[in-house]
């Protein structure tokens, strides 16, 4: 018994070390946890108070504003004024729905097209040699050392009638008429897929490089077509940098705003706008807020299906 | 010599650190943040400011009411001067947002022209609070040789080019733009069947939401500034725009040569005639820098000088003598008593009815 109680300088400075990282670790976890909370909850408390308040004629212009001065009783004050009112106010015109259904389905489409331009960009990049590699990467990255605004500003002069685009088909002989692209849902996408294909070429980059070419090789030698090859090997392979590119693309394109207004025409509605209009023509920042919101949580969803599937992949790799 | 470098070396850092905190104390005093409307000034109005009175100014632009509202209801917008249209401001006073103007120094507010102190002082009870800047009026701007072809040498003279759907669509292939400013589409909606022009009727809001429906189909774009230049280009031959935005489309094709003429009418049936009003936020850092610059912009010279740039009208009596003649003795920027008379004026919608004419401008643009 006293044997067992007695521990020598050696295990107690041992078990001082484990306590001593312990700390540390805690430490190091709590930072990830306190970004989340700054930068991701804070702002959402924030917007989610101003979508259960009133919107009236001042500044700021919502209330119930929370006053510190007034302690606890005002806190309760507070509360006891929120309602959900916007909340239901959302479900009674059409219009926020429409609105989100659209920006829903132009995302959709959107990261299929990138996904479709992007995952050849991306094979080939893996499969050139190695001294090219580099230089190739470089020159996906390169638009975005030029600001993005300038860059979809340039899709006008590239799609408006007499722009560059109809010069070249008219002159090469294709279209007889110019063709009106400029302000229609044909240019937000293309500036859409323009501006995330980046965002979708990287993480398959990231993974196909990463594959293991010796599988394929063995499929050739036991007779497989380097068609069914890639059905077979290289594309369950690389589902995890599919899915990785595909959200990268998806959740930007649902919110977007400057591209549809920029290139889009007046009758394409999206939910970016449509907060917009809430938060700047009808000053109602509480109905704005409430938007806000439920495009969150409807962002969340597939963001928490994602973690899922990247968790069940990492088990499987395991 | 060692001893006398040193010396030297030694007052040169001292006064070069001296100068350096001089500067920065002056900066600190000497800085006035302006948030006004895009392509609306001379900018050696700003330079000559600085050149006089070393305060140095930023010069920030908008292009829309409403950004410039949401900004300062939000607040500590850093600004020191905002230019609100007369509609919007008078929103603002009420929420507080405006701090009262020092008339004591603003010692040229006697060159002021009552002709439009009067009309803004509908928004601003008696001037209390802001200065006119400039004023203009909400019309038709349009390509002469496209017009002259498609109206078989009619005159561009009446808001029927616009809601009539027959007359628009012969315009269409040529490209039509909008304003996308509801609470001046509206106005010009109803007036064109014959309503006031600024009801707060729902039900007459609804009848120019529907006649504005009617002419949809022929619009290409709805925006408030790009229009200038898609009018200088060539780009589009007709737009529902504000005066001087299409005077300096004129100038910018008449600059381009590019074979475009641009013309601006005020339609017979009357038009909406706006004022933009320079105002002072209450957390505004440099009250007194604001002060001085609403002073300078009172002379009659300066302000002379920014009307003849932009090709809009100002609120100063003072400042016709500086006016160039094609400025001043144009209709279409100095209405004449007869056009006068057919200018309405509009107040600002209460919340309710604003959401009721969003949401039917919403319905409007997108069908929906």
């Amino acid at each position: 018994m006293a044997l067992a109680d007695i521990t020598t300088p050696s295990q107690e400075t041992e078990q001082a070390s484990v306590q001593g990282s312990g700390w540390r670790r805690s430490l190091l976890i709590a930072v990830p946890y306190i970004w989340l909370l700054v930068f991701f909850l804070a702002p959402f408390v924030i917007v989610l108070k101003i979508s259960l308040s009133d919107v009236v004629l001042a500044r700021p212009p919502y209330f119930p504003t929370f006053d510190i001065s007034e302690g606890w009783q005002g806190f309760v004050a507070m509360f006891q004024a929120f309602d959900l009112e916007n909340y239901v106010w959302l479900t009674e015109d059409t219009l926020y729905l429409k609105s989100y259904l659209s920006s829903l389905k132009i995302a959709f489409i959107s990261t299929m097209i990138a996904l479709v331009l992007g995952y050849p960009i991306a094979y080939a990049l893996a499969k050139a040699p190695k001294e090219w590699r580099s230089t190739l990467l470089m020159l996906v990255i390169l638009p975005f050392w030029t600001s993005f605004l300038i860059r979809v500003y340039a899709w006008i002069g590239i799609l408006k009638k007499e722009g560059v685009l109809n010069y070249v088909l008219l002159w090469s002989g294709i279209i007889d008429e110019p063709l009106t692209i400029l302000n229609t849902d044909a240019a937000i996408y293309i500036g859409i897929v323009y501006s995330y294909l980046p965002f979708m070429i990287l993480p398959l980059y990231a993974v196909l490089e990463k594959l293991d070419y010796s599988l394929l090789e063995a499929a050739t030698d036991l007779g497989c077509s380097p068609f069914k090859a890639f059905w077979v090997i290289t594309l369950p392979l690389s589902v995890s940098g599919i899915w990785a590119g595909c959200f990268l693309v998806f959740i930007p394109a649902v919110g977007e705003f400057v591209i549809p207004d920029i290139l889009g025409g007046s009758s394409t509605i999206m939910i970016g706008k449509t907060l917009w209009v809430e938060f700047f023509s009808n000053r109602d920042w509480p109905v704005a807020s409430a938007v806000a919101i439920l495009l969150l949580i409807m962002l969340i969803m597939p963001i928490i299906l994602f973690q899922k599937q990247q968790e069940k992949q990492a088990e499987a790799s395991q | 010599m060692i001893s006398s470098f040193k010396s030297k070396l030694t007052v040169t850092l001292v006064s070069a650190a001296m100068a350096a905190l001089a500067t920065s104390v002056a900066q600190a005093d000497g800085t006035i943040n302006v948030y006004n409307w895009s392509d609306y000034i001379d900018e050696s109005v700003l330079k000559d400011f600085e050149a006089e009175t070393g305060i140095k100014v930023n010069y920030d632009v908008f292009d829309s009411n409403e950004v410039l509202e949401t900004k300062l209801l939000a607040g500590t917008t850093g600004y020191d001067i905002v230019v609100p249209t007369g509609s919007f401001l008078s929103r603002q006073i009420q929420a507080g947002v405006f701090q009262k103007l020092d008339k004591d120094a603003l010692p040229n507010l006697k060159n002021m022209w009552s002709v439009v102190s009067q009309r803004t002082s509908i928004y601003d009870p008696g001037n209390a609070y802001s200065i006119n800047y400039l004023w203009g009026t909400t019309g038709i701007g349009y390509n002469v040789e496209a017009a002259a072809k498609r109206l078989d040498g009619k005159p561009v003279d009446s808001w029927d080019i616009i809601f009539n759907p027959e007359i628009l669509a012969k315009f269409q292939d040529c490209g039509i733009h909008m304003l996308d400013a509801p609470t001046e589409l509206f106005p010009a909606a109803l007036n064109h069947l014959g309503l006031d022009p600024d009801s707060h009727d729902k039900a007459d809001l609804d009848k120019a939401a529907e006649l504005l429906k009617t002419i949809r189909p022929y619009i290409q774009k709805f925006h408030s500034s790009e229009y200038i230049n898609a009018l200088a280009n060539g780009d589009i031959c007709l737009a529902i725009g504000w005066s001087g935005d299409v005077f300096q489309a004129r100038d910018r094709a008449a600059e381009a040569d590019n074979g475009v003429t641009i013309n601006y009418i005020i339609p017979k049936e009357g038009a909406l005639m706006w004022f933009d009003q320079m105002a002072i936020p209450t957390d505004a850092a440099n009250t007194k820098g604001a002060h001085l610059f609403l002073d300078y912009v009172m002379r009659p010279d300066v302000i002379a000088k920014a009307s003849n740039y932009v090709v809009y009208a100002n609120g100063n009596k003072a400042s016709q003598a500086y006016l160039d003649a094609e400025v001043l003795e144009d209709a279409a920027v100095y209405p004449d008593a007869d056009t006068m008379e057919n200018l309405y004026v509009t107040t600002p919608y209460p919340l309710k009815i604003q959401r009721v004419v969003t949401r039917a401008w919403t319905s409007v643009k997108s069908g929906q």
